[in-house]
């Protein structure tokens, strides 16, 4: 094991004509890691809430606006009977003190097969692609935005950033590091796989609903 | 634009292994535009090939042999100038490459490929000429040769030209930018998916409506006009440079042999 | 899996007469290339992307040790483990090994080109393992018993009558032919997998050395649930997917999904780091990365160093003409199209896949597309000059190139021999007006007329009427 990593070290070195980074390389090398240059970004001038709806029905999710975050269980609601689906539920601990419909069955835990749809509080969007950022916590397990067959996703106005780079400097500044999966999602779930025809729903969610908020 | 003492530039003209044997014509329209640009115009008889056959088949050694005839026999020109994208991208590409270890020979390719140039970018950006003033009666269609389109960048300089011939439409085809499926000795190793791919090509160029093709080089015309004949196909395949210079007029590739010019 | 690149010519002539493998490959082509076209089309920074994207791959290149020790550093500092693959079967050892160690029934596989590559699944499968593929691509080849023919898109060979075929033989019922019905079918068949599996594969497009992650993408959420259901997650990724920061990993996410399936991003993009943590409800208990060297340290060394480059995007399988023309299966390994035919030899052997890199015509647009401007048509001229230098070009066609050389030389020969054959075709050809048969020259006669020539060739005539005037 130990041989089988030293000997591929030593082969890139011999392939690279030198011996082991001299601390001075190795430093410029840690300095670059610390502060990475800034590659080439797509400008635009779009506002960014317009941009990120645009984006995001491009691919097939749909955005409802709320003004309010106690207005987020109606919209919620609303998108569930609209498109009459049952409501056994996993709300992300993280919006479990918003007041849900009483006639909801759902909880915290991570998803089971029979968990139908959830609802799933947003780290971030970037409006560059309208893509969000969902982050692994207690708050948002993992398994909610892949099980359920339909999503809902709460964005606030405010989390939405430019570009990818804004998301992950945003993430930097909690000083967590990073959580064990961040999940950047731009539609629902979708495969060409036959004949290069797009068909929803592939293996994750067939619908992907943003309520967004303010 | 030039060193020479009357400001007329001496230019060797390349003359392409096909085209010396399967398709002199093209070799007098060449000329015959060049001429009427007023270059002075040497045809070196020390020239025979630009050396792909060896490159391509990794046979270095035998190209740079080639490379350093080619150079020896033009290096003394203001410009060397042929009727093929593919040779000149070679000569200005991959000339330099073939001497990375040699520093002197490859000062002397650098020194040539940079003065080397396709027939219809010369005319155009090396020249400024936007008209030849020749007349085509005919529908066109233009295929873009890879080596001339990615190599040199050739992709307005004939369709500018073309544009000035009275009695021409130009009409494009699908996926004008797809190799034809000729690649030099390809199409004889690999004959069956160089013909899918000649299929190919001429599918699109049916579509046009056209009843003639263009192109800038002779082994993809030869490729497609083979092609054409082979499947009894009506249509004129010329090369770009004959219809410039009015010399459009006898029988197109393929099409049975040329009177000699 | 095993290596038929040697087939090649027969397989490229089967392949030629398939007509629903032509059916496939002339829609998929069309549509692959009008929606990355159109996707570039929107993006003034496009050409500013790949040209930094290639200097960012050649930084790390350059630096690949480093990164390498940094990321395992930061792997294990998350509490996952990283093993060191020197070749293929070094890799199996290693993953057969967490198989057993954790009581392993099933697998499930998200899509990974390097499990291909090392052979993976026909070595769970010899150990008693129950493997799935959950990629409906991959998944529809599995049912199959086939190598995938696209690094993107697998199945990109199959129509959808086939698939039908092979579903209603796997699911039973009846059978189906809508593809929402057979997307539908794929996820019924897959939901209780993702469950039970022990172990969940997936490959790695990007390690960041910054954090230890490891970073997929796609479009239908498989990558995820195999990752994230099962107990055990093992990436598996080849050295050169390191990058240095999750800023750097951006620059190649805005570059991949265009060039790939023309998309200005997949559905998912999901970085990974360690297993679960103590207040996570999921997530799998233990997080292995093997990082698979298997000659890429070599090709370090010499010209190919470019190759390293390579994001596997399938841009250039997409625009090759003769990939388009034969489809994957006929390049007989892992890795089709232009990037294989550079891989494979490299990989396998010169000898082994000598027809690989010869069967192009050296268009260059595969190089005009890939996002990380790997100059592939010079890679493949190498690999020709490398089979020329190690005498593995058959011996009649050195016997041609070195008669050429002697001829092409010597001008005054050269000239000679051309005006002699001219007159030899011009006479040929002087009834009809088209050759149809030329003694020597089958391989272009086969499917194509030679056109007649004059009589005189051109620095004939041209010499005698210049000293005439
Ligand atoms: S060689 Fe370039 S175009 Fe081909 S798969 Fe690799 S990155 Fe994409």
């Amino acid at each position: 094991m130990r041989a089988a990593r030293d000997e591929i070290l030593a082969t890139i070195r011999q392939s690279l004509g030198r011996g082991p980074l001299e601390p001075d390389a190795t430093a410029v090398l840690a300095a670059r890691m610390a502060a990475p240059p800034q590659h080439p970004r797509p400008a635009f001038e779009e506002d960014l809430t317009t941009r990120t709806i645009r984006k995001l029905e491009s691919r097939s999710a749909t955005v409802a606006r709320v003004a309010d975050w106690t207005d987020v269980p109606r919209a919620a609601e609303q998108f569930r009977t609209e498109n009459g689906i049952e409501p056994r539920v996993v709300i992300g601990a993280g919006l479990a003190a918003l007041a849900w419909p009483s006639h909801w069955s759902w909880h915290s835990g991570p998803a089971a097969p029979d968990a139908v749809l959830s609802v799933t509080p947003a780290f971030a969007a970037i409006a560059e692609t309208g893509t969000l950022m969902l982050v692994a916590s207690p708050d948002s397990p993992t398994t909610h935005n892949f099980v359920p067959e339909h999503q809902i996703v709460v964005l606030k106005v405010e989390q939405i950033v430019r570009h990818f780079e804004d998301a992950w400097w945003c993430r930097q500044q909690t000083g967590a590091g990073l959580p064990r999966v961040v999940n950047l999602v731009s539609g629902p779930s979708r495969t060409a796989d036959i004949e290069q025809t797009i068909q929803l729903g592939a293996h994750g969610p067939r619908r992907l609903h943003v309520i967004l908020v303010g | 634009m030039t060193d020479s003492s009357r400001g007329r530039p001496r230019v060797g003209l390349f003359v392409t292994c096909l085209m010396n044997l399967f398709r002199p014509n093209i070799g007098f329209a060449t000329a015959k535009l060049l001429e009427e640009a007023g270059c002075r115009l040497v045809v070196p008889q020390g020239q025979t090939c630009c050396g792909q056959p060896g490159y391509n088949a990794g046979d270095e050694d035998s190209a740079r042999a080639l490379a350093q005839q080619v150079i020896l026999a033009f290096e003394e020109f203001d410009y060397l100038v042929g009727p093929s994208g593919s040779c000149l991208a070679s000569i200005r590409h991959d000339y330099p490459l073939l001497f990375a270890a040699a520093p002197a020979w490859r000062a002397r390719a650098e020194a040539l490929a940079a003065k080397s140039w396709e027939l219809t970018s010369f005319l155009v950006d090396v020249l400024g000429i936007s008209q030849t003033g020749a007349r085509f009666d005919g529908v066109v269609t233009y295929h873009d040769s890879c080596s001339g389109l990615r190599g040199l960048g050739i992709k307005g300089q004939p369709r500018q030209l073309l544009a000035g011939i009275e009695g021409l439409t130009l009409r494009e085809m699908a996926e004008t930018e797809v190799c034809c499926g000729f690649g030099g000795t390809f199409c004889v190793k690999y004959p069956e998916i160089s013909l899918k791919l000649v299929d190919d090509k001429i599918q699109n160029v049916l579509a046009t409506g056209a009843d003639t093709l263009l192109g800038g080089d002779l082994g993809c015309l030869m490729q497609v006009a083979g092609r054409l004949r082979r499947r009894d196909l009506p249509m004129r395949v010329y090369h770009v440079a004959e219809v410039l210079a009015g010399l459009a007029t006898g029988p197109s590739i393929g099409e049975g042999p040329l009177a000699s010019g | 899996m095993d290596l038929h690149s040697h087939e090649f010519q027969s397989r490229a002539r089967t392949a030629l007469h398939d007509t629903s493998l032509q059916q496939a490959l002339d829609q998929a082509r069309d549509g692959f290339v009008a929606k990355r076209a159109a996707q570039v089309a929107e993006l003034s920074e496009f050409e500013a992307l790949r040209e930094a994207a290639a200097q960012l791959k050649d930084h790390i290149l350059e630096h690949l040790d480093d990164y390498l020790e940094r990321y395992e550093t930061a792997v294990n500092a998350a509490g996952g483990h990283v093993h060191w693959a020197r070749d293929d079967a070094e890799a199996r050892r290693i993953i057969l090994d967490i198989c057993a160690r954790v009581d392993a029934r099933t697998v499930t596989k998200g899509k990974s080109m390097v499990s291909e590559e090392i052979g993976l699944n026909e070595a769970l499968i010899e150990a008693g393992l129950k493997v799935v593929e959950t990629d409906l691509g991959e998944y529809i080849i599995q049912l199959a018993g086939e190598a995938p023919s696209h690094i993107i898109a697998p199945a990109v060979h199959k129509t959808r009558e086939q698939v039908a075929d092979l579903f209603e033989a796997a699911h039973g019922g009846p059978r189906r032919t809508e593809i929402s019905d057979l997307v539908d079918a794929a996820r019924q068949a897959l939901r209780g997998r993702y469950f039970e599996a022990d172990v969940g594969i997936t490959g790695g497009n990007f390690l960041i050395a910054e954090t230890g992650s490891s970073l997929i993408v796609t479009n239908e959420g498989n990558g995820d649930l195999t990752q994230t259901l099962a107990r055990v997650h093992i990436v598996t990724a080849g050295i050169e997917r390191v990058v240095p920061t999750l800023h750097d990993a951006t620059l190649f996410l805005r570059l991949l999904a265009r060039s790939a399936t023309g998309q200005e991003t997949e559905t998912y993009t999901t970085v990974s780091t360690g297993p679960r943590r103590l207040d996570d409800l999921d997530g799998p208990e233990e997080y292995h990365v093997v990082l698979v060297d298997n000659g890429r340290s070599r090709m370090l060394a010499g010209p190919f160093r470019a190759m390293l480059r390579c994001i596997r995007c399938g841009a250039c399988m997409n625009h090759c003409p003769v990939y388009g023309a034969i489809g994957g299966h006929a390049y007989g390994w892992v890795y089709p199209g232009p990037m294989g035919s550079v891989l494979t030899p490299l990989i396998k052997g010169l000898d082994l896949a000598y027809d690989l890199p010869n069967a192009c015509t050296l268009n260059g647009r595969c190089a005009s597309v890939c996002p990380v401007k790997i100059p592939l048509p010079d890679l493949l001229r190498q690999l020709r000059h490398a089979q020329f230098t190690q005498a593995i070009t058959p011996r009649r066609q050195r016997g041609a190139l070195a008669a050429w050389r002697v001829v092409a030389t010597r001008p005054w020969l050269y000239h000679a021999l051309e005006r002699v054959v001219a007159r030899i075709l011009a006479r040929l050809g002087a009834r009809t007006g088209r050759l149809r048969r030329v003694p020597g020259a089958h391989g272009w006669t086969l499917g194509r007329d030679l056109p007649t020539p004059a009589a005189r060739t051109f620095l004939e005539c041209w010499h005698h009427e210049r000293e005439k005037s």
